[in-house]
């Protein structure tokens, strides 16, 4: 079986975001950059397709040079392959995806695994939009899942429940936590990731079709009654919930 | 922006899900001199019908033999053929999970700009400006379509559905042109959570965290929870140590939520857990720790122990609510 897993790089959770001087982005200075943390249970699925069927993982992702550290950290895992598509300008998530889409026909792959969403942007549009350019199925923020004759039957959670669903191969998912627990490279493999190569995949270009126009912090518009705990206190905020937030 | 279809989903016989409710009523904030069209692959006519109670007279539903079990993929057709028979240029749609999987493959279908997760949408000149939360809420971006189509995906919860009228909706047929390769993933069932309101759906949530101490003091969470006719929530870290099921997870890695009332109890407020509930409408934090971060979100903060304060804060708000 082979298989394409798409990844992505993305400022850390917890780092401190600010608005460049463009009004448009983030400033990156300052900031760590990690692997999409949902991409690590898509990688850990294809390397655990791969135990099961055989074939190969090739991990691919859109960015510019400093990308290549997260495939660095796909090798350590354990993907056979490595691709970049190298961009410098920021492209639209259309973009993103015409780029994977024209990589992704070159190899047709039996599967294409996307995290669940990129947690800079939290889109979660990759999954299906690049499926429809390939014209495949997909099954987006799978939990479990079984692939039995080329069929998968997946199951995810939707409003109010869960939904399962089928499909057959070729096609494409994404990946939600609790599908796996993705693996820690061991350190002689993240060594020898380094010597690694890593193909360096042309550029479509297409033309963006959304335009990002400004960038704000958003203020806090919150009451802040913070009290004690105290019966009257506590008396004080279910008055205030029920009289100024009307919401009881 | 001449033309605008929103994208209706049925809740039960009688009526459309609060989301699609959302959608028809943003629709109208934005619509201007533009026409606006229903649309839908299921559901009763008196369901459908209801479109009309929030503003949307006329609704258009899809018939077809592939169309019977739920499919995105068949939708996504049925929608973007739709839409080109009528030339219409707008699709708003909740964000909800059958909205995250058709509206990026409309975007496809029609080369269309793609704006997820707003939460505020205005007319601009004759084309959609959206608002959207990136970087786990910690950032805001203005985002608009600049190719002749905008595919427009709500966060669930955010935009208030305003009923305008009584009038029912008329209700027409479309059939789609659809093959066998449309319907190339479908739903074989359904597992509702019966007798449990979800997370993502519920405009109370009553969320416990590791301050709980352990899965045996739930109950007080769901006391407090029954009290409001709130849904349960929780914070990973008692997600991962299996004191509650996977479904009731707020957070980054979890559900994001909007309710009207978000109630964490013994939760620090760690950042990924507020990008789930930070565009809730008011917070309300109980935390035995002053400096907690989650008070700094909180419109109401109680700083104390919740095994104090949450039994005289459930007695208070039922003396309240039964007065
Ligand atoms: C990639 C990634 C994704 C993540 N995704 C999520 C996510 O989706 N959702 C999520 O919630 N977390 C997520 N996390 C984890 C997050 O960072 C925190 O670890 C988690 O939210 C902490 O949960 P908590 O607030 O229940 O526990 P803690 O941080 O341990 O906080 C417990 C709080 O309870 C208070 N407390 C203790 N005893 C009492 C008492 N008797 N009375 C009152 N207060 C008391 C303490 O003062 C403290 O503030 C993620 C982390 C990572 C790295
Ligand atoms: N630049 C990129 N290169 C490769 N894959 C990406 C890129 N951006 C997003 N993805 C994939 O798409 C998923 C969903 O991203 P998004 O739609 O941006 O929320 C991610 O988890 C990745 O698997």
């Amino acid at each position: 079986m082979n298989i394409l897993v798409c990844i992505s790089q993305v400022p850390d959770t917890t780092a401190k975001i600010q608005v460049s001087g463009d009004g448009k982005s983030i400033e990156k200075t300052g900031i760590k950059f990690i692997l999409n943390p949902y991409d690590e249970f898509a990688i850990e699925e294809g390397l655990r397709l791969r135990e099961r069927f055989g074939g190969t993982v090739i991990a691919l992702t859109v960015g510019s040079e400093t990308s290549k550290e997260i495939l660095r950290t796909a090798l350590a895992m354990g993907v056979d392959k490595a691709g970049i598509v190298k961009t410098d300008d920021i492209l639209d998530s259309y973009n993103v995806a015409e780029n994977i889409a024209g990589y992704a026909k070159s190899i047709s792959p039996d599967l294409v695994i996307f995290g669940r969403q990129s947690i800079d942007f939290d889109s979660s549009g990759m999954a299906p939009m690049v499926a429809e350019m390939l014209d495949l199925p997909s099954i987006s923020v799978v939990s479990s899942w079984n692939i039995e004759n080329n069929v998968i039957t997946a199951e995810r959670d939707i409003e109010g429940g869960k939904e399962v669903l089928t499909c057959s191969i070729p096609c494409v998912i994404s990946a939600q936590k609790g599908l796996n627990d993705p693996r820690y490279p061991k350190l002689p493999d993240i060594m020898k990731a380094k010597s690694k190569p890593i193909e360096e995949i042309a550029s479509c270009h297409g033309s963006a079709l959304v335009s990002l126009t400004s960038m704000v912090l958003p203020s806090s518009k919150r009451v802040g009654m913070i009290v004690g705990d105290s019966e009257a206190e506590i008396a004080s905020v279910v008055t205030a919930l029920h009289e100024q937030a009307k919401v009881i | 922006m001449k033309h605008i279809i929103v994208y209706i989903e049925p809740k039960d016989a009688s009526s459309l899900k609060r989301t699609s409710y959302e959608a028809l009523t943003a629709a109208r904030s934005i619509a201007g001199d533009a026409q606006i069209t229903a649309f839908a692959v299921h559901g009763s006519e008196q369901a459908l019908a209801t479109a009309g109670n929030y503003g949307v007279q006329s609704v258009v539903v899809a018939k077809h033999d592939l169309l019977s079990t739920y499919s995105s993929t068949a939708t996504a057709e049925a929608l973007a053929q739709y839409a080109q028979s009528v030339s219409a240029d707008t699709i708003i749609l909740s964000g909800n999970a059958s909205g995250k999987e058709i509206s990026p493959r409309l975007s496809v279908k029609l080369k269309a700009g793609i704006l997820p997760d707003c939460i505020t949408l205005e007319n601009d000149g004759g084309t959609v400006k959206a608002i959207r939360p990136v970087y786990a809420g910690k950032a805001h971006i203005a985002v608009q379509s600049i190719s002749d189509h905008s595919i427009i995906a709500l966060r669930p919860n955010v935009f208030t559905a305003k009923q305008e009228g009584s009038a029912n909706a008329s209700i027409s047929s479309f059939t789609p042109n659809l093959e066998a390769k449309h319907a190339g993933v479908k739903v074989t069932s359904l597992v509702k959570n019966e007798g449990r309101l979800d997370v993502a759906e519920a405009d109370i949530i009553v969320s416990g965290g590791r301050g709980m101490k352990g899965p045996e003091h739930f109950p007080i969470i769901e006391q407090l929870a029954s009290t409001l006719n709130a849904a349960v929530g929780a914070s990973r870290a008692v997600v991962d140590a299996g004191w509650r099921p996977h479904g009731e997870q707020v957070g980054q890695t979890g559900k994001t939520v909007s309710p009207s009332l978000y109630v964490a109890c013994g939760i620090s407020g760690a950042v990924q857990h507020l990008a789930g509930m930070s565009s809730s409408k008011f917070i309300l934090a109980i935390n035995k720790d002053k400096d907690a971060p989650i008070f700094k979100v909180a419109d109401y903060g109680i700083v104390g122990d919740v095994f104090e304060v949450l039994p005289v804060l459930d007695a208070k708000l039922k003396a309240m609510l039964h007065s």
